[in-house]
């Protein structure tokens, strides 16, 4: 052994990883910038057509005449529409999967599958859509269709927030209920079901706040662009916020740019108050086991 | 006291059943998901094959279904995808994976909290706004400073989809990152090793599968993406690999033949269930790419 041939080279390594430290932190700040332009750029096009006027207006050809009343109103049948098929499926579908599916291979696949659907391109399932919904079953270009469609897409999501929430209710819970001679399905609606539902809601709120900004499915099953009524029934063909922000986006006058602007500042703030809210729910009931 | 309700035990097997078999119901449902998706894509394809020969159809390097001179090669449309796919991926692995490490190697506990939200709110933007965003923030960018780019074109539809999926290969690799055990870390310290070769020379190694598997989950996402480069990329497939051209991808050819007056039913319509074919193979073959390394990175460690 020669000391000399031992040149642990302190400086010029410390300097190396100063740097590499340096470059972490502009990744990390780069994506924190994007968000901020972004934003910036939302405010300033669109801030000034904000109005109220703006959100009770039906679309018009005129930019000055235009709002988004029909939008809004799609976008809130069409999470109420979502939340009511997606809902009722996907706790179900987890309470199977956690409480009754036994241990085999309908199970594994059953589970695979589901993980394998939350990849699946959204154009796809409103391809998915188009055959099934509108033309299968003759709900035509409606709300319903879209919405089935929608809850087809959040259902892996919904599924899988549902069953961490029901793995998280300790089993010491479910055998005190057993002891007192309740049934399984006893157990679970009043024991199981009342500890996870917070943390299903959550999943339910988040899944819902990806719904909503979905635009590409409800494209295919043909939503409408230029809708100047308000929907009544879950057969009236519809828009919704992200396909308006959509056609005014791809239109090339200016003017439109700048209502697409206005429109995506509301449904920005829709977004946000859904995950605000999704989040408050989540730290309150964090800890409770 | 109400005396136990012995009698109605059976009645209440009968109402257990039904519950099971209910809940089973729900559970079957993403089955027929899956199913449905492949019965459709394969029954409507099955008409277009018929007519277009598969050969043809994938060899092809003209696609012009609504034009006079018709013609059915789907090779534009996928050049057109893997432009956007590789362009996003050139922006998106290297910040992702870096922003990883930041926060799983370097950032306090109070920073991670600050900085996480921040990319679960770029995350849960919709792609429609990322959309709007490339139109009118990145392409007059593009045009200032490479004057001859068109206003459709695959570079701003690229970086957005790239910027899309940042928080994506992050949060997966930092995943990755974290579940690497401390006892390697300090066995590195231990013989003398800087952060920086702990970090880039031990840990990221010992993650490798995991942030290969956000690598390819994150592809797959950015091949099925379909609002931003329909907006910002254009609607002219062809065979090119300029990014400051015009472009159509797969997804997005599969949203103007939505929106045009095509009629159902016709050739050109089926058009739509044979690219959403091959979109959704080859994504569906990325996931389960992407999950067998996710696995093969849990035996590891979990």
């Amino acid at each position: 052994m020669s000391g000399e041939r031992f040149r642990p080279a302190r400086d010029r390594r410390r300097r190396v990883g100063a740097i590499f430290r340096m470059v972490c932190l502009v990744s990390i700040g780069f994506s924190m910038l994007v968000l901020a332009i972004l934003l910036v750029d939302v405010a300033r096009d669109g801030l000034h057509w904000l109005s109220w006027d703006f959100l009770a207006r039906y679309p018009s050809r005129i930019p000055e005449r235009a709002g988004i009343k029909s939008a809004i109103l799609g976008s809130l049948w069409m999470m109420g529409l979502t939340a009511a098929i997606s809902f009722p499926l996907g706790v179900g579908a987890a309470i199977y999967l956690e409480e009754y599916a036994p241990r085999n291979w309908l199970t594994r696949l059953l589970q695979t599958n589901i993980g394998n659907l939350a990849g699946v391109p959204s154009i796809v399932y409103g391809i998915l859509g188009l055959a099934i919904f509108v033309r299968f079953f003759g709900f035509g270009r409606s709300l319903l269709a879209g919405a089935a469609t929608l809850a087809l897409l959040v259902l892996p999501v919904v599924i899988v927030a549902s069953q961490e929430a029901l793995k998280a209710v300790p089993s010491s819970l479910r055998e005190a209920s057993y002891g007192l001679g309740a049934t399984k399905w006893q157990t679970i609606r009043h024991h199981v079901l009342p500890m996870a539902l917070p943390g299903i809601l959550t999943g339910m709120i988040l899944s819902l706040s990806r719904a909503i900004g979905e635009t590409a499915p409800l494209i295919m099953i043909g939503a409408l662009t230029f809708i100047a009524f308000s929907p009544t029934s879950p057969m009236d063909p519809f828009t919704v916020l992200p396909i308006q922000i959509f056609n005014w986006t791809s239109k090339p006058q200016a003017e439109f740019h700048d209502l697409a602007a206005g429109a995506i500042i509301v449904l920005l703030v829709v977004l946000l108050v859904m995950n605000t809210g999704a989040i408050l729910l989540r730290n309150k009931f964090q800890k409770r086991f | 006291m109400t005396p136990l309700d012995l009698g109605h035990r059976a009645s209440r097997r009968w109402g257990e059943r039904l519950i099971a078999l209910l809940l089973f119901g729900c559970g079957i449902i993403s089955v027929l998901t899956t199913v449905g998706i492949v019965v459709v894509l394969v029954t409507e394809s099955a008409g277009f094959f018929r007519e277009i020969p598969i050969a043809e159809f994938l060899t092809g390097t003209r696609w012009s279904p609504m034009y006079s001179e018709q013609h059915f090669g789907i090779l534009p449309l996928l050049n057109g995808t893997l432009l956007i796919a590789a362009g996003s991926m050139l922006i998106a692995l290297p910040v992702g994976l870096t922003s990883a490490i930041y926060l799983s190697e370097y950032a306090s506990p109070k920073v991670r909290a600050a900085i996480k939200p921040i990319l679960e709110i770029l995350a849960g933007i919709p792609t429609v706004v990322y959309g709007y965003f490339a139109l009118t923030f990145i392409t007059p960018l593009l045009r200032t400073a490479f004057p001859g780019t068109g206003i459709f074109n695959a570079a701003s539809g690229a970086i957005v989809v790239g910027i899309m999926i940042i928080p994506m290969i992050a949060s997966l690799s930092e995943d990755a990152l974290n579940a690497v055990p401390l006892s390697l870390r300090e066995a590195a310290y231990g013989l003398g090793a800087t952060q920086f070769e702990v970090s880039t020379r031990v840990v990221v190694p010992a993650a490798l599968s995991g942030i290969v598997a956000s690598f390819i989950l994150a592809i797959s996402r950015a091949i099925g993406e379909t609002m931003a480069v329909t907006l910002a990329a254009g609607a002219t497939p062809k065979m090119t690999l300029n990014f400051l051209e015009s472009i159509q991808t797969m997804t997005a050819y599969i949203v103007q033949v939505s929106l045009g007056e095509t009629p159902h039913g016709t050739l050109e319509y089926r058009t739509i269930f044979a690219v959403g074919l091959v979109l959704f193979f080859i994504t569906l073959a990325m996931n389960l790419l992407g999950q067998q390394f996710t696995r093969r990175f849990r035996e590891v460690y979990e």
